[in-house]
């Protein structure tokens, strides 16, 4: 009797998992944009290999991700505005809205409720229900003096208590956003903060926001934890007098790097990551490198920093030891290294070298290539494992 | 020694030569791709702007192509556009300007 009933019941179960794909989890999923074409290719890092490939994403020039915090979801950000929530586990575009004109990036919240997006045009952030994508908050910039143009937004970042923390290149201000008494943000403003922020960091226990600066030299930085004292200028005086390289690209201050106590930054015109002692922010070294530092990312153990470069030196690579300051490797993975990626870990390196169409996976201990996949153009790498750090 | 010097002289006569004329093809294809991939990180892979403006034909319609060569020459001084005359020549610069004021194509 009851073995003609646990049959019946096991046919159907073996037949409904038939039906579907096997149960898997979404913490070793990523994704790679293919920024030419306007797709993204979900990857997965356990067996190094490419699940699905998306389109119709729109202009991924400088896309990037952020996850929801179970990891199933990924929000990317299309300079033309886009807004697209992918599913990774049904490998499908769960959402996606043009909620500005031209944009640079974005944010997930602390509780992972709100996603944030920083525009160009209109200059400003826009703040969407994560769930949904409807629009819970707009944040318009300073107005420009043409009485037209509101500053342009970069370096936005989310902040421990539900806040956004974001720079306006035009008008040179560091603004936070609270939404931790709803959806009415309070704004807090620091202007005259420096010429020309180009970009942001946060630290990984939230403290510090750092936005390096284009128009002069250094970083303007927030310390979150006394907001009270405002911003103050560090790096002020690095490079004084000296003139400056072209760049032609900027730099990136996401996925800088901490490590053994001091904070390791890319230079701005000058050939060079630069070291700070992390406890006090005052400059301790600056090392010599192939070109303009592009990202300067620390593998996860701290002991090494991995440096991409912009053209045209993008064809390298140079790994630094964090303890002796030393350049111990000089890679040349391919021509147009973009974007580097660690597994959550460190046990893995991704990159994307763009004029090669391809990622390639890397052992960051042995120094050595393990594979390589296809891909259109890539740039960004981004792996679900971002979800659980702040700034990211 | 008198030899020698006359290879050397000869040597830049060649190199001279292309001084008058259009990028080839092949370089072409080179200034084509540096345009959507480099200038394009901050101009827009569709050049409609970014952190650098936007370089449609329609934008830059009206504005001299001399001060437009001066800009991707020798970049603008107090914003992010960098000097590109150490890496791409005056006809490269020629060609990409010409290029953008017909209206690059879409890659």
């Amino acid at each position: 009797m009851i073995r003609s009933l646990i049959l019946p019941a096991a046919t159907a179960l073996l037949l409904s998992a038939c039906a579907q794909a096997p149960l898997r989890g979404s913490g070793d999923l990523g994704l790679v944009v293919e920024r030419a074409s306007g797709s993204v290719q979900i990857v997965e890092t356990s067996h190094g290999q490419a699940l699905a490939r998306l389109d119709g994403l729109g202009d991924l020039s400088h896309a990037s991700a952020v996850f929801s915090r179970d990891q199933r979801y990924a929000y990317v950000f299309g300079r033309d505005g886009g807004l697209t929530k992918i599913d990774l586990l049904k490998q499908r575009i769960d959402k996606r809205l043009i909620q500005g004109g031209n944009s640079i990036g974005g944010a997930i919240s602390q509780d992972g409720t709100l996603i944030a997006v920083s525009n160009y045009v209109p200059g400003g952030v826009k703040v969407f229900d994560a769930a949904t994508l409807e629009l819970v908050a707009d944040i318009p910039a300073t107005l420009l003096a043409d009485g037209n143009k509101r500053s342009r937004v970069v370096g936005l970042v989310d902040a421990p208590g539900q806040r956004f923390v974001f720079s306006l290149f035009d008008s040179g201000e560091i603004w936070s956003a609270d939404f931790s008494q709803g959806n009415t943000p309070q704004i807090t403003r620091y202007s005259n903060i420096g010429k020309q922020p180009y970009d942001a960091l946060i630290t990984a226990d939230g403290r510090y926001y750092m936005a390096g600066l284009f128009g002069e030299d250094g970083m303007a930085q927030l310390d979150l934890w006394h907001p009270e004292r405002g911003v103050k200028r560090v790096l002020g005086d690095y490079g004084r007098g000296e003139a400056k390289l072209p760049v032609y690209k900027m730099p990136h201050l996401e996925g800088w790097a901490l490590a053994n106590n001091q904070a390791f930054v890319p230079a701005v015109g000058r050939h060079q990551v630069l070291v700070m002692d992390a406890r006090n922010w005052q400059q301790t070294a600056a090392i010599a490198v192939a070109g303009q530092p592009v990202f300067v990312t620390a593998r996860p153990d701290g002991r090494q920093l991995w440096v991409n470069f912009a053209y045209p030196d993008n064809d390298r690579v140079q790994v630094i030891d964090s303890e002796s300051h030393q350049v111990i490797a000089d890679l040349k993975p391919g021509p147009a290294v973009l974007h580097m990626e660690f597994t959550g870990r460190g046990d893995q390196l991704w990159l994307s070298v763009r004029d090669a169409d391809q990622v390639q996976v890397w052992d960051p201990y042995s120094l050595k290539r393990l594979t390589r996949l296809p891909a259109a153009a890539p740039s960004g790498i981004f792996f679900s494992s971002r979800a659980q750090q702040m700034g990211y | 020694m008198n030899t020698c010097n006359g290879v050397v002289s000869l040597a830049a006569l060649l190199l001279c030569v292309p001084v008058f004329a259009a990028p080839d093809a092949q370089r072409q294809a080179q200034l084509k791709h540096l345009l959507a991939q480099d200038c394009g990180a901050c101009h827009g892979l569709y050049l409609t702007g970014g952190l650098g403006p936007e370089l449609t034909p329609k934008t830059l319609a009206g504005k001299p192509r001399d001060s437009l060569i001066a800009t991707v020459r020798l970049g603008r001084p107090g914003s992010a556009m960098p000097a590109w005359q150490a890496l791409l020549s005056s006809e490269d610069i020629g060609w990409l300007v010409d290029h953008l004021l017909q209206g690059a194509p879409i890659p």
